[in-house]
């Protein structure tokens, strides 16, 4: 085999090389999804964990009043804590990565 | 059909009807079933017949059922580290299943069955069960300090663990209520404007304008398919992505 054409080298860095030269590998990694189709996701995202943590802590607010005969001091104790709840899903969704 | 066209039953489409006659009927067997099972065979059939030719350049079976396993098992890889190759099969399963699921519902005559919260959020509950097992599995005891971010002072620890606790019990419900929430919405909206266009084209008082003026509904539910074939895909990705996140979560903690 003539060693010196393409480079030379193992059969790896061959294929490198011709592949590079073809354009069949993307320049500077794979290619990430464009920001519409990240925002898109977000946005469908961000309403529904809002309301999620708020039913949860309904939800279990509720029943502890109903378990220990509180009614309504820890329902509205919950929702508080719910609220923050569903601030803090929000803001681990948006938050920079790092 | 023009006489009665003047009411909007939007969410009669959701209904239950049992399936496959005498026989579905007797042992409650619905349309919805009907459609899992069907959506079921269509997955099975797509990776059975697309592994099959095993060819260098795939045709577009094979494309299709390539592009679906890869696609899926980078997702799993790049969210959950090298890890995710144990979670593959399940987080496939899951995204084709609720892909189709959403596509089939598109089929006129068709039955959605993501659009009963009762499906999404037995799909949700498995999720997260599997993530507390595979945490509890891999870190033992050590995964209640998920409730408690390192850190933080001790003492916001009263309300930073509750806090915690729910966000974290919120996720199964988040999940669900998304993607049937989604599926809904796009389903009522297509069953409003098809009954705008048989309420204009049967109007006496519009007469033949009204027929001309259905036209603007149709265009709408033309335009509205393409967004709702948007929809099927991106909830699914969403699902499956988020399953993903969250075994991320379990495996690494933090």
């Amino acid at each position: 085999m003539d060693e010196t054409k393409g480079g030379g080298g193992s059969f790896e860095d061959r294929l490198e090389t011709a592949r590079k030269k073809q354009g069949l590998d993307a320049v500077g990694g794979p290619k990430k999804s464009g920001p519409m189709d990240k925002s898109l996701g977000i946005g469908l995202r961000v309403g529904v964990e809002l309301v999620s943590a708020l039913v949860v802590a309904v939800a279990i607010g509720w029943w502890l009043d109903g378990w220990l005969h509180t009614r309504p001091f820890l329902l509205i104790l919950f929702v508080l804590l719910g609220g923050a709840a569903g601030i803090a899903n929000i803001w681990r969704l948006v938050k920079p990565k790092g | 059909m023009a006489a009665e066209a003047h009411t909007i039953d939007a969410l009669g489409q959701f209904k239950l009807t049992t399936a496959l006659g005498p026989l579905g009927a007797s042992v409650n067997f619905t349309q919805s079933n009907l459609m899992m099972v069907i959506s079921g065979l269509l997955i099975l059939g797509l990776m059975v017949l697309g592994a099959r030719p095993q060819a260098v350049v795939p045709g577009r079976l094979q494309a299709l059922a390539e592009m679906a396993y890869e696609g899926i098992r980078k997702m799993c890889i790049d969210q959950i580290g090298d890890e995710g190759k144990a979670f593959f099969p399940f987080v496939f399963t899951l995204f084709m299943f609720v892909l189709i699921g959403n596509l089939l519902g598109l089929l006129p005559f068709s039955f959605t069955y993501t659009s009963h919260i009762a499906v999404t959020l037995t799909l949700a509950l498995t999720v997260i069960v599997l993530v507390t097992v595979v945490a509890l599995r891999i870190h033992g005891l050590h995964f209640f300090s998920y409730f408690f971010p390192p850190g933080a002072p001790v003492l916001l620890a009263p309300i930073i663990v509750p806090v915690e606790i729910i966000s974290y019990l919120s996720r199964p419900v988040s999940l669900s209520i998304r993607l049937f929430a989604n599926m809904v919405a796009g389903h009522v909206m297509f069953e409003v404007f098809a009954s705008f266009i048989l309420m204009m084209a049967a109007s006496q008082a519009l007469g033949s304008f009204g027929v001309i003026g259905a036209v603007g509904p149709m265009a709408l539910n033309v335009a509205l398919m393409g967004f709702e074939l948007l929809v099927a895909f991106l909830q699914a990705y969403v699902f499956a992505i988020l399953t993903c996140i969250y075994l991320h979560d379990a495996v690494h903690l933090h």
